[in-house]
C-alpha cells in the first residue's frame, strides 16, 4: 500500500511536466475561486480556454484516452488523471466548456453518427473551435428525462422540431447539440424517442438565460419553432432514442469526477472559525464547532481517499468499484450545511454578501449555490436511487406509466 | 498509485472469512452472550494456533512479524463475525503497549506468550464517568505497588495481565504518568464484573491494593504512550467497525428484499432503499478513511495520529449508524432478541465506546488539523 507513482506512471508524469513546462506558466499559490467564478465557471475566460485546449488538442492531450489524431495518444485513464493533476498546477485557462462536448455529445455522435459526421465534427470540438451542449431535460422531464415533449416529425427526408428544452449547461455559447426528441407518442414513453444533432445557430433556436435563485446564469432554456434537421443528422434508430440517451449518461458518469464544490471546506472553516469571537471565546476552541468541522474532515477525507481507491483500480487496469458514486450526494450537501454554519458563526454579518462579507463571502456563495449542485446531475434522491438499484441492488420503483401509451399518461399541472 | 490491499493481504482476508464464517457464527455469539464465559475458548485457541495473534509482533518475539496491513484485514474479518474472544484488547493493546513502551526484557518475557494467544491482555484508563483527563488518573505505582481503581475494562474477566495508566510520582499533570504493567492474578487485584450492554465481552472493575506491579516505559511518558496506543488500537478498531457495519448493510438488504408488505418487497420502498443508500454511502467512507489509517500504521507516517481520529470517528459514525437503522428496517422482529439485529447494534457502542467516545476523538481530530496547518 503507497500512493506512489509505477515506472511506468512517473515516466508519463515527467513528460508532462515537461511539456507543461514549456507551454504554460507554474501557478503562483492555490487558485480561489470567487462566488462570481462558481456561477459562471469558465464563461468569462472564453478565448483563453480555446487557446489552451487548441494547444492541448496538437500534443494529445486533449482526450489522453482517445486515438492518435483524433486529439489523443490512446492512454489509459490513469494517464488522464495525472495529466489532470499536473496540469492543476499551471495557470492554464479552464476547459470546463468543452467537459459536455468531449465527454458526452462526441462519444455519443462516434458511436452512432455517420462516418461523414465523425468526419467533420470530431476534431473541430477536440480542439475547442467548436462547443456542444446536450439537449435532455425539459420542463416536463427533470429526473424523469424520458417524460420529454419536444416533438420531431418526419416529411420525406427531413425532421421538423417543435417544443422546448431547459436547464442546458453552455447553450448561449455552443456551435452544436444532440437532442431527444419525441418522435411517436402513441407507444410507451421510453420506446417513441429518436435522437439528432442540431445547429444551435439555426434561427428556429431561442436561446434564453435562466436567471438561477443565487444570481447567475450558467443554464438556459431553449425554444424549438420549426426547426429543420435532416435524416443523415439522426443518431440511431428511429424510435431508439433512450438506448442511445444511455450512451451519452454513461458517459457523463465517467466524466463526473468529485472536488466539486468550489474550494470551499473545512481549510476555509477553520480559517473563518480562528478570525472570529464567540460568547465563550475563539470560535475555533468551541466544542460545538470543533464537532461540526470534526464531522465535514472525515467526510472530506473519505472521499478523498475514496477517489485513490478508484484511481489504484485504474492504475492497476482494474474497472473500479461502485465507491465513486457517493461523491456528489455527500459533496453537494456537505457544502450546504457547512456554508449555513459558517454564516451562523459569522452572526449579524452572516447575511452580507461579496466583498461586504467576512471571506469575501465565500460561504454566502457556496450556500446559495449548494441547493443547485444538489438538484444538477441527478438530485441527490435520484442518486439514491442509482445506488440502491444499480449497486446494492434493489428493485426499481413500480412504473405506473411504464406500458401506457405517452399520451396516455396523465400529467398535472 | 497502489492504495489497496496486496493479493495475498486479500488472499488471508479470504481464509479469515472463511474460517470465522465457519467457527463463529451468529450463534456462538449468542451463546457467549447468554453465558457468563465471556469468550469462546476453543474459538480463542485457535485463534493462537493459527498465529493471528502475532500478525504484527516482530518474529524475534515469536510472532508472525507479516505487519500491520495484515492485521487490519484480520480485523476487519473479527469484526464482521462479533468474534466473542479478547482479540482487540490482547492485540491491539496490551502487546501495542509492550511493543511501543516495553523494556526489551519485558517483550522477550510476555510477547511469545501474547503471540501464541496463552495469555490475554489488556488495557485501563478511565477512573470514572466522563473525560479521562490527566489530572483524574489518581491510582499510584510507588516503589513496585499499584493502588487504585479503574473501571469498566474491557475482558478485564478474562485477562492475564494488564496495562494500567497509573501515576508514578507526585507531579500534576502529564508529568507525573506512567503505565505500569500489572498481573491480574496477583495477591491485592479485585475484580468486579459489571454488567455491560455488550455481555459477549466481559467488563471489569479493578481495584488494585499494593498489588506487584512494573513500571511499562519512562515516568512522565505515560500519557503519550497511551495516546499513542490508543491511536494505533483506533486504527485497528476502525477495521472492526467497518466489517461490522458492512454485516449491517447485508443484513437489512436481504430483509428488504425478501419481506413483502403492501404487496412488494419492502426494498422497493423509497424510504428504505435511500436508507440502505446512505448506509453505503457512510460504510464507503468509513473504509476509505480506515485504509488511510491502516497505510499510517504500516509506514508509520507522520500523520498517524490524524489519520487515527479519522479512521475512528468515520467508523464509529457508520457502525452506529448502520447497527441503528438496520433494527428499523426489520421492523419490530428487529427488536426482538432472537433476531440478531441487537448483537451489531450493541457492539457498534461497545467498540464506539472502549477507546474513548467520539466527542474526545472529534476534538482531537481537529487538534491535529490544527497542528498540521499551523
Amino acid at each position: 500500500m503507497d500512493f506512489e507513482d509505477s515506472p511506468e506512471e512517473a515516466k508519463f508524469r515527467a513528460e508532462v511536466r515537461t511539456w507543461l513546462d514549456a507551454n504554460a506558466k507554474k501557478r503562483s499559490g492555490r487558485r480561489e475561486l470567487s462566488a462570481e467564478d462558481m456561477e459562471n465557471g469558465a464563461a468569462n475566460e472564453m478565448a483563453a480556454s480555446k487557446a489552451w485546449q487548441k494547444t492541448k488538442a496538437k500534443a494529445g492531450y486533449a482526450r489522453i484516452t482517445w486515438p492518435k489524431g483524433m486529439g489523443g495518444i490512446g492512454g489509459t485513464p490513469m494517464q488522464s488523471i495525472i495529466f489532470s493533476q499536473e496540469e492543476s498546477k499551471y495557470d492554464v485557462a479552464n476547459g470546463g466548456p468543452f467537459a459536455i462536448g468531449l465527454g458526452m455529445c462526441i462519444p455519443t455522435l462516434m458511436a452512432y453518427g455517420t462516418e461523414e459526421a465523425k468526419k467533420r465534427f470530431v476534431w473541430p470540438a477536440v480542439q475547442g473551435d467548436e462547443i456542444w451542449c446536450q439537449l435532455f431535460s425539459e420542463p416536463a422531464g427533470g429526473s424523469d428525462v424520458a417524460n420529454l415533449r419536444t416533438r420531431a416529425e418526419k416529411n420525406g427526408d427531413t425532421w421538423t422540431i417543435n417544443g422546448s428544452k431547459i436547464w442546458t449547461t453552455g447553450a448561449q455559447f455552443s456551435d452544436y447539440g444532440i437532442i431527444l426528441t419525441r418522435t411517436d407518442p402513441n407507444v410507451p414513453k421510453h420506446k417513441g424517442l429518436t435522437m439528432f444533432y442540431i445547429d444551435m445557430k439555426d434561427p428556429g433556436v431561442d436561446i434564453r438565460p435562466i436567471k438561477q435563485a443565487s444570481g447567475g446564469s450558467g443554464f438556459n432554456e431553449i425554444f424549438f419553432t420549426d426547426v429543420k434537421v435532416k435524416d443523415s443528422q439522426r443518431l440511431g434508430e428511429v424510435g431508439q432514442g433512450w438506448t442511445v440517451a444511455l450512451t451519452t449518461l454513461m458517459h457523463e458518469r465517467l466524466a463526473v469526477g468529485g472536488g466539486q464544490g468550489g474550494g470551499l471546506d473545512v481549510p476555509q472553516l477553520m480559517q473563518l472559525a480562528r478570525s472570529l469571537e464567540l460568547e465563550d471565546g475563539p470560535a475555533i476552541k468551541n466544542a460545538a464547532v470543533r464537532e461540526k468541522i470534526a464531522d465535514w474532515y472525515v467526510r472530506s477525507a473519505g472521499l478523498r481517499y475514496t477517489t485513490m481507491r478508484t484511481m489504484t483500480a485504474l492504475s492497476q487496469g482494474k474497472q473500479p468499484g461502485p465507491e465513486a458514486s457517493i461523491a456528489k450526494i455527500v459533496v453537494a450537501s456537505k457544502l450546504q450545511d457547512l456554508s449555513a454554519f459558517a454564516m451562523d458563526l459569522e452572526g449579524e454579518a452572516g447575511i452580507l454578501q461579496g466583498p461586504d462579507a467576512p471571506m469575501h463571502g465565500m460561504f454566502q456563495g457556496g450556500w446559495l449555490s449548494s441547493p443547485g449542485l444538489r438538484i444538477a446531475g441527478g438530485t441527490d434522491e435520484i442518486l439514491r436511487n442509482i445506488i440502491a438499484e444499480r449497486v446494492l441492488g434493489l428493485p426499481q420503483d413500480i412504473r405506473v406509466d411504464k406500458d401506457v401509451p405517452f399520451n396516455k399518461i396523465p400529467t398535472g399541472r | 498509485m497502489n492504495f489497496d490491499f496486496s493479493d495475498d493481504q486479500k488472499m488471508l482476508k479470504d481464509q479469515a472469512h472463511k474460517f470465522l464464517s465457519e467457527k463463529c457464527t451468529t450463534k456462538t455469539v449468542r451463546t457467549v452472550f447468554e453465558s457468563k464465559d465471556h469468550l469462546d475458548k476453543a474459538l480463542w485457541k485457535q485463534i493462537g494456533e493459527m498465529g493471528w495473534t502475532g500478525t504484527a509482533i516482530p518474529e524475534n518475539y515469536g510472532g508472525l512479524g507479516l505487519g500491520y496491513l495484515e492485521l487490519c484485514v484480520i480485523a476487519e474479518e473479527m469484526g464482521r463475525a462479533l468474534a466473542p474472544v479478547p482479540f482487540s484488547s490482547t492485540v491491539y493493546l496490551f502487546a501495542e503497549a509492550l511493543l511501543l513502551a516495553g523494556s526489551e526484557e519485558q517483550k522477550k518475557r510476555l510477547l511469545p506468550n501474547v503471540a501464541s494467544g496463552e495469555i490475554m491482555g489488556t488495557f485501563a484508563r478511565a477512573e470514572g464517568p466522563g473525560a479521562v483527563l490527566p489530572k483524574n488518573i489518581r491510582t499510584t505505582l510507588k516503589g513496585g505497588k499499584l493502588n487504585g481503581k479503574k473501571i469498566a475494562v474491557v475482558d478485564g474477566p478474562i485477562a492475564d495481565y494488564c496495562v494500567v495508566l497509573a501515576r508514578g510520582s507526585d507531579e500534576p499533570g502529564e508529568r507525573g504518568l506512567q503505565l505500569a504493567l500489572v498481573d491480574l492474578k496477583a495477591a491485592g487485584v479485585k475484580r468486579v464484573e459489571c454488567n455491560t450492554l455488550d455481555a459477549s465481552r466481559g467488563h471489569s472493575d479493578i481495584t488494585f491494593e499494593n498489588a506487584n506491579a512494573e513500571a511499562l516505559g519512562k515516568l512522565g511518558e505515560g500519557w503519550s504512550d497511551a495516546s499513542r496506543v490508543l491511536d494505533r488500537a483506533a486504527i485497528l478498531t476502525a477495521f472492526e467497525q467497518v466489517g461490522g457495519a458492512d454485516v449491517c448493510l447485508a443484513m437489512a438488504k436481504d430483509y428488504a428484499l425478501n419481506r413483502y408488505a403492501f404487496g412488494r418487497p419492502i426494498a422497493s420502498f423509497q424510504a428504505i432503499k435511500h436508507k440502505l443508500a446512505d448506509m453505503y454511502v457512510f460504510n464507503e467512507l468509513a473504509r476509505s478513511n480506515a485504509y488511510y489509517g491502516a497505510w499510517a500504521l504500516h509506514t508509520g507516517a507522520r500523520e498517524l495520529p490524524l489519520a487515527a481520529a479519522s479512521a475512528r470517528v468515520s467508523a464509529t459514525q457508520a457502525f452506529d449508524y448502520a447497527s441503528k437503522e438496520n433494527i428499523q428496517t426489520h421492523g419490530g422482529m428487529g427488536f426482538t432478541w432472537a433476531v440478531d439485529c441487537h448483537f451489531y447494534y450493541k457492539r457498534s457502542k461497545e467498540l464506539g465506546l472502549a477507546l474513548g467516545p467520539q466527542r474526545a476523538w472529534k476534538d482531537k481530530l481537529v487538534s491535529e488539523l490544527e497542528t498540521s496547518n499551523a
